[in-house]
């Protein structure tokens, strides 16, 4: 278990190290000038730019310097956890990101929520009742949920409950009542998927031979298949999670622009538009931490779930 | 018992192999999902073919005096704020849509699959610095990371495609390894070597064919999770240029007149979800049709 949680600890420094270099180059050969940002930023408008003052700046942030130190610069100061400043609004890039997290949890917490009261029961029901029609209807929604873009579902939910019923507000963060509408978006689009996940996979356990056993003994329906399968079934569901996450994540970057939500896929888009290199970064930087780490979660809840699964033997990682 | 009727069976008649492709075409015809599928895609190169013919009004020409108008016979899906013709745009949206997809699956699914062969065979060094930039790139939202690369790169068809494309390899490329290391193993691979085949014959002639099945199904369903990924980014205002009519940006212009002109977004939007749907229709009925075909040819 050990070994399998250090090799993990591996891969994440890995990735971190992979995916940052790999923005930190983009951003090295991308039109823009970091320094003519922070200038105009600080001095502004254009006109007030002389080359002396650029070149200044260039060689005070040691944006002069050589590509691969200004990358190890970078990575030193993050074991200080310090991740720079914003270009445009000069605030440190790692409280900006603290700051906007929450809301960005929140949703996720929602949506997964609202994922899982869909996914399960239908799931369930389409298994247990196969080739009926709830499992052929079941089995269209999921295709057109699968196929659906979520910004136009976000859309479609707004022009529906907030234009025409006016019963929810379109945009913004003041309480529950705005979380219900980026929360459904996210969440419908991620239970499609699950779904399929949840039909399948209780199919499977519904054929195994203890679940004969548990009927044969003389067990209620409803027990055989609440306790007996669903139990069992939760394995792979559990598997996809972290997959989940990531399309999670993803939505969320579309979601939160859509609603107006402060988080922190917002703030990814919203300094991309304004070329904010620093915090593009630790966004990325963010994004791939928080990503790997709950990959990690969800593969150490198997040790829990399926008491078959041990990480003590050399594990590929 | 089987294997007595298995041999008389043999020695009744020869076995003639149809060709891979005659084979599974047959095993295709009956899946009412792959038929859907085809013939909604077919529909939709159709259009896009015939854009010209088909749309009654040219998709970027602004007509005055008719901005955000219903629709009509004349814009039979209504007009946006510079008053152009909303279906004449999803028209030819469908060129920029389809181009896109095929250009990223095409290329995803080439490098991917070659890259997976080339890990499954050579095992050691390569395969291990191969299979550690695929967890890498797995290993982070792969939308996330195409929104960056496309963001930090400008905005533009051809940077999407380009971000798209440096994302999207990474699963070909890890399932065709997986498939060449469980075809290594297999009894007529190690004939093939016994005879005296090379390592390329073994390659092409054995392996490949045995890979494509699962590549087909991931490209199908690839083309579909291409075109959602291609709108969005659009939608985000990193797709191809204002003027041009691309389905995630029109989405984008339209929101901002939801309440006056609902249209202007759930056209588009439609559009986008029947051309993922029809995708999606061939992968899910490949995957189907996929998984008996190779079990019937294991029998053979």
């Amino acid at each position: 278990m050990w070994r399998y949680l250090f090799g993990r600890l591996l891969l994440l420094i890995i990735v971190v190290i992979g995916v940052t270099a790999l923005t930190f180059l983009m951003m090295y050969y991308t039109p823009g000038d970091p320094a003519a940002i922070i200038a105009i930023a600080r001095y502004g408008g254009p006109e007030s730019l002389s080359s002396d003052l650029i070149s200044w700046i260039r060689h005070q942030e040691g944006l002069d310097a050589p590509i691969y130190i200004q990358y190890a610069k970078w990575l030193h100061h993050i074991f200080y956890l310090d991740m720079g400043r914003s270009l445009i609004t000069d605030e440190p890039v790692f409280d900006k990101i603290f700051s906007r997290f929450p809301a960005t949890l929140q949703l996720a917490l929602a949506s997964m929520l609202i994922y899982l009261l869909i996914a399960i029961p239908i799931g369930i029901l389409s298994a247990v009742k196969q080739n009926s029609l709830i499992d052929y209807l079941s089995d269209i929604g999921v295709l057109v949920g699968v196929s659906m873009p979520s910004f136009w579902l976000a859309l479609i939910l707004i022009l529906f409950f907030s234009i025409y019923l006016g019963w929810l507000p379109v945009c913004g963060s003041q309480g529950l009542s705005y979380l219900i509408l980026p929360a459904t978006t996210l969440g419908i689009g991620i239970a499609a998927t699950t779904t399929r996940i949840v039909r399948s996979s209780m199919l499977d356990v519904l054929g195994q031979n203890y679940i004969r056993t548990a009927r044969a003994k003389g067990l209620k329906e409803a027990i055989v298949i609440g306790k007996h399968a669903l139990k069992n079934a939760m394995i792979p569901i559990v598997t996809i999670a972290g997959l989940q996450f990531a399309s999670l994540l993803e939505g969320a970057v579309v979601v939160e622009t859509i609603f107006a939500w402060p988080g922190v896929g917002r703030l990814l888009v919203d300094s991309i538009n304004q070329r904010d290199f620093p915090m593009i970064q630790g966004c990325v930087l963010f994004i791939a931490i928080i990503f790997v780490l709950a990959n990690l979660l969800v593969d150490c809840s198997y040790v829990y779930l399926d008491p078959r699964v041990r990480y003590n033997r050399r594990h590929q990682v | 018992m089987s294997g007595r009727i298995q041999t008389s069976k043999m020695f009744q008649k020869p076995i003639v192999m149809k060709p891979y492709a005659l084979e599974l075409l047959n095993f295709i015809k009956g899946n009412c999902r792959v038929m859907v599928g085809c013939g909604l895609i077919f529909f939709l190169f159709l259009i896009a073919v015939s854009a010209p013919l088909i749309a009654p009004n040219d998709p970027i020409e602004q007509h005055r005096g008719h901005y955000l108008q219903p629709p009509s016979w004349q814009y039979p899906f209504g007009t946006d704020d510079l008053g152009r013709c909303i279906f004449s745009r999803l028209v030819y949206g469908t060129q920029i849509s389809l181009l896109i997809s095929v250009m990223v699956v095409g290329v995803t699914a080439i490098i991917g699959t070659s890259i997976g062969l080339i890990s499954g065979f050579a095992g050691g060094a390569v395969d291990e610095v191969l299979m550690r930039i695929v967890d890498i790139l797995l290993a982070f939202p792969g939308l996330i990371l195409a929104l960056v690369i496309a963001g930090l790169l400008g905005p533009g068809l051809f940077n999407v495609m380009l971000a798209l494309a440096i994302v999207g390899w990474t699963g070909y490329a890890r399932v065709v390894r997986g498939c060449v290391l469980a075809e290594k193993e297999k009894g007529f691979v190690e004939a093939t070597r016994a005879l005296g085949g090379s390592k390329y014959y073994i390659m092409f002639r054995h392996i490949m064919p045995e890979v494509l099945a699962p590549v087909i199904v991931m490209a199908a369903l690839g083309m579909g999770g291409t075109i959602l990924s291609a709108s969005a980014l659009g939608f985000l205002g990193l797709g191809s240029q204002p003027p041009a009519p691309e389905w995630g940006s029109m989405l984008n212009e339209g929101r901002t007149f939801l309440q006056l002109a609902p249209y202007c977004t759930i056209f588009p939007g439609l559009a986008i979800m029947l051309t993922v749907l029809a995708f999606n229709f061939l992968g899910d009925g490949l995957r189907d049709v996929m998984d008996p075909w190779k079990k019937k040819r294991l029998e053979i």
